[in-house]
């Protein structure tokens, strides 16, 4: 990103990288209408995932990352499932869903094992005791085996759209 | 988005038969909830929206917005009311069954 301003270097993350296998979770999945607890490997089993981690509901990357990600639309070209994680709770994702108009569901994962599990823990700062995942991509196969990702290793960050679609047209 | 699951089938640890459209903090959803752990029954929790209103899922699959519902496909019945769930439990997993 082209920014005036300085931005954080948050150094390496020491998360999946491609051909690895990404760790399986389960956590409480949102639509629009409820939410139950789903695990990774049930979505993965289905097809191919793309797994979006996004800083949380009503902070501005997440509603640019919804916005680019409705507007590409990508799960009617290509043979995916999109889902994205956030720390932020089942009401707060059913209100993004409503708000973005996006016809894809959100893991809520407060206490966020999930970005420790996969080793990308963002310590925000300014916010005592409040942690949540970096920026992340991965798109993931049937066993949950890495063929993309992308961890921002800044903050703040926005993924590469064009590189996520790249990665899809390719598998 | 994914389907309900309203017809019968095997159950498994991982998509038992019995799904309980329930809502947060709502007494009478956990009262059907003791009485599913006091038989031991494996069951899904979809948790819906407190607004009356916008609870159109559990009125596709039960005919009214009310929660607790519970849609049991071993037996494929589905209903309502917290009091009728329970005497169904009963009626059907209780000891007497």
């Amino acid at each position: 990103m082209d920014l005036e301003f300085d931005v954080v270097d948050l150094g390496d993350a020491g998360h999946p990288q491609v051909g690895e296998q990404a760790p399986e979770f389960v956590r409480p999945l949102v639509n629009d209408e409820y939410w139950e607890d789903v695990a990774l490997s049930e979505l993965t089993a289905e097809g191919p995932v793309l797994l979006v981690f996004y800083p949380m509901d009503g902070s501005f990357p997440a509603t640019y990352v919804w916005n680019e990600l409705r507007d590409r639309a990508w799960d009617e070209t290509y043979d995916v499932t999109i889902v994205g994680l956030s720390i932020s709770s089942p009401y707060e994702h059913k209100t993004l869903i409503e708000d973005r108009e996006i016809p894809y569901r959100l893991f809520s994962d407060p206490q966020n094992g999930v970005a420790e599990s996969y080793g990308i823990v963002h310590d925000l700062d300014g916010m005592a005791g409040v942690s949540e995942p970096r920026p992340a991509v991965f798109l993931l196969e049937e066993d949950r085996t890495v063929q993309y990702a992308w961890v921002a290793r800044e903050w703040p960050d926005l993924p590469d759209y064009d590189a996520i679609e790249d990665a899809l047209a390719e598998h | 988005m994914s389907e309900t699951a309203t017809t019968g089938g095997p159950s498994t640890a991982d998509d038992p038969s019995i799904t309980l459209y329930r809502l947060q903090a709502c007494p009478f959803c956990e009262r059907v909830v003791r009485k599913l752990h006091e038989y031991d029954l494996p069951f899904r929790s979809r948790f819906v929206e407190p607004m009356h209103s916008e609870r159109d899922v559990v009125k596709r699959i039960s005919g009214q917005r009310a929660v607790p519902a519970i849609i049991d496909a071993n037996t494929g019945v589905t209903m309502s009311e917290s009091a009728n769930i329970v005497e169904y439990l009963d009626r059907t997993y209780g000891e007497a069954a």
